[in-house]
């Protein structure tokens, strides 16, 4: 199958290894992944924190990029859920009824990278070998937008050697929010600190979950404690062989 | 937040609607108060737990939540007419309708009609509309003395607090804390009270008891209100309720106008889902209907007094009308994770938590709550649990919205919005995207150990209590491209 991947400009940027294992893992199941040039960003800050007129510019984009596409695989619940659950509104209340249209069908074809392992490839056992701890958190948008319920945990379940230990409280926000992380430091720090402090109990080396983001916010605080705990994308684990620990 | 009708907000002044201080603010001090923390912490996973139990016991309860929904919405787009409805039953029945367009007319109403009656004590049952408009306030400036009976409104009176949840008013408070307020000022209290539950309730039940008895006046809200019969509906648990709507010979229901239901049958549906959303309870314990006056049974003067308050302006905004849906269960509050560890009092308003985050900036017009629609990761726990499916994240992002909007309207731009401008023409093309990513490498010169451990403001609220890692050296891209693989398109 050709799979177009989003690869999202956070992981772009600052988190290439995740990008780079859903490439490999999607590789490795047979598949021809391909990079549309022109991808930036979904737009999701930008709309989340009330700038919806650069968010509609934003949307035109992502839309022209990826509307030739038929599968659109990204590492991010978030962005996958602002893509089905936000553009085509966004463009709808604007006026813009063309859009919306064609933000609909980009909309109906991309998938955050759980759900096109389990619903769309079906294939639960992708072949990864992880011998270590893993605690799993869900992160909100996977979670209350896309529904992917425990599908990532199946796949993780199918892991070989994996020790994955569940997570207390783990349907509770980390506290990030994207822009909430700085308008309301304290409260996110608040929550964060619990998250922490539930991560730790499990005595998990490794905390995994499907949006880079907030495994940048769990990871930032985890490595201001010093706690030896390191974050690692789903796809990062998927991607893990026998040869390789991504 | 401008609507395009021009319909009035609640006036400023009067009433709680409005936050004191911005929320990140009033978070930051409550977030300080580590008895506070433990008592919601401890308060809200009880509740959690409980409402999760008996809502999972209902087979219906999506179609219960869409028909909860349905009602609601269909009753809004024809108010005007349930209202009518509503009046011409209540009147036709004994009572007295008044229509009071903000908190000033409705505490003018209800004052002039205490006034009337001689008392200069009323007996309150739980009410959020009375709360709203500051109701005990203005009573006390024309010399009447309000005596909240439920128990936990009385907690909060005595101990001159505010309340901090719709339906716990005193969750922020633990036994030992009501203990003491309770010596300190409920009077006749024995000095030997212990912070034990039943001994607790045993003390404000004798407090309690006596205010019943010799109350000749009791003002409510209401949770429904019938317009097919003029009936209305108060739904509680203690009983004390009922006490204050039965004793009196004055009652004085004081009513947002949302509250009314078409029909009979409507409480149906609404009488399934608020006591498992609320307390977690599968029936409700008191539910009071009453229709006008009844002779010879119950208070023989009756007076129902609508209010607006800036509903007609909420109703107004399609995308935001859906918050007058809210049946004031609290299930929002118990599982929001922001509620959980500021409490109440940081919102400001009397409607704490995520409805509150998008009822209040409704009711006042945004600017006056302009950090509420923030007070949210939009993680979306409260549209799960709502019993009338109110999209409250859909609604907060709509709200930032609108505030972004009105304050691009102002002279000078914020920060933010210059950095957001910035932000968006960087990725409106791929190429500024990636010069962008060559900047952000620079990053990689703060970095020690692989980690950013401080930076400059704005970002400084992040490096406060997390690590940043430092930018990596290639770009997913970059990777991408020295694997050989070749990229599509060229746009």
């Amino acid at each position: 199958m050709r799979v177009a991947l989003f690869a999202t400009c956070l992981a772009d940027a600052m988190f290439p290894d995740a990008a780079r294992a859903t490439v490999l893992l999607l590789e490795r199941l047979g598949h021809d992944v391909v990079l549309p040039a022109g991808q930036t960003c979904c737009g999701q800050m930008h709309l989340n924190t009330g700038y919806r007129r650069q968010a509609r510019g934003l949307v035109r984009h992502h839309v022209d990029v990826f509307e030739p596409y038929d599968a659109v695989v990204a590492p991010s619940g978030s962005c996958v859920g602002s893509v089905r659950h936000q553009h085509a509104a966004l463009a709808r209340d604007a006026g813009d009824d063309r859009l919306a249209d064609r933000a609909d069908h980009v909309a109906r074809r991309t998938w955050e990278l759980s759900e096109f392992l389990v619903d769309v490839l079906g294939v639960e056992d992708v072949g990864a070998h992880f011998p270590h701890r893993v605690t799993y958190h869900p992160t909100c948008h996977s979670l209350r937008l896309l529904r992917v319920g425990d599908k990532p945990l199946r796949l993780l379940r199918a892991v070989r050697g994996i020790d994955l230990v569940e997570l207390t409280d783990a349907e509770q926000c980390c506290g990030f929010g994207g822009t909430f992380a700085l308008k309301n430091a304290d409260t996110s720090a608040a929550m964060l600190a619990d998250k922490m402090r539930h991560v730790l109990r499990t005595g998990a080396g490794t905390v995994t979950a499907g949006d880079s983001s907030c495994l940048m916010h769990i990871g930032g605080g985890l490595s201001r404690l010093r706690a030896g705990v390191r974050t690692l994308h789903l796809a990062q684990i998927l991607a893990s062989t026998d040869g390789s620990i991504a | 937040m401008s609507t395009f009708l021009g319909m009035p907000h609640a006036p400023r002044g009067v009433g709680q609607l409005r936050e004191q201080e911005p929320f990140p603010d009033a978070a930051r001090k409550a977030l300080a108060d580590d008895q506070l923390r433990h008592n919601l912490g401890h308060a809200t996973a009880t509740i959690r737990g409980k409402r999760a139990r008996v809502v999972a016991e209902v087979a219906d309860w999506e179609q219960l939540r869409r028909a909860g929904e349905a009602v609601k919405a269909a009753t809004l787009a024809r108010l005007d007419e349930h209202l009518l409805r509503l009046e011409e039953r209540v009147t036709a029945n004994g009572g007295t309708v008044h229509w009071a367009r903000d908190a000033v007319e409705a505490n003018r109403i209800v004052t002039g009609l205490v006034r009337d009656t001689g008392a200069t004590e009323v007996v309150k049952v739980k009410s959020m509309a009375t709360q709203e408009i500051g109701l005990n306030e203005a009573l006390a400036a024309a010399g009447i003395t309000a005596v909240e009976t439920d128990l936990a409104e009385l907690i909060v009176q005595l101990g001159d607090d505010r309340p901090s949840h719709i339906l716990v008013p005193a969750i922020h408070r633990n036994r030992t804390e009501i203990r003491d307020i309770f010596l300190r000022r409920m009077p006749g209290v024995d000095p030997a009270l212990t912070d034990e539950p039943r001994q607790l309730a045993m003390a404000a039940r004798a407090h309690l008891r006596a205010k019943f008895l010799t109350a000749r006046v009791a003002v409510s809200g209401a949770n429904f209100a019938v317009a097919e019969t003029g009936t209305v509906a108060v739904v509680e648990s203690e009983g004390n309720g009922r006490m204050c709507l039965t004793l009196p010979e004055t009652l004085i229901t004081v009513m947002g106008i949302e509250k009314v239901v078409p029909a009979w049958t409507d409480l149906e549906v609404f009488l399934q889902l608020l006591p498992r959303s609320s307390t977690g309870e599968r029936m409700n314990p008191y539910t009071s209907t009453w229709t006008g006056v009844t002779p010879g049974d119950g208070p023989q003067r009756f007076h129902l007094v609508l209010v607006d308050n800036g509903r007609t302006a909420v109703l107004a905004d399609a995308a935001g009308r859906s918050a007058l849906h809210c049946i004031r269960c609290s299930a929002c509050l118990n599982v929001c994770p922001v509620y959980e560890r500021t409490g109440g009092h940081a919102y400001g308003s009397v409607y704490p938590g995520p409805i509150g985050a998008i009822l209040s900036p409704q009711l006042t017009g945004v600017e006056d709550n302009a950090s509420l629609p923030y007070a949210s990761t939009l993680c979306g726990a409260c549209y799960d649990v709502c019993p009338v499916r109110i999209d409250i994240p859909s609604i907060l992002v709509h709200l930032r919205g609108e505030r972004v909007d009105h304050r691009a309207r102002g002279p000078v731009p914020s920060a933010e919005a210059v950095a957001m401008a910035a932000a968006a023409w960087v990725m409106a093309r791929p190429r500024r995207f990636r010069l962008a990513e060559l900047a952000l490498r620079l990053g990689r010169l703060l970095g020690r150990g692989g980690r950013i451990r401080r930076l400059p403001p704005p970002l400084s609220a992040w490096t406060a209590a997390r690590d940043l890692p430092v930018p990596p050296s290639r770009t997913f891209r970059q990777w991408w491209r020295a694997s050989g693989r070749p990229e599509e398109g060229s746009r």
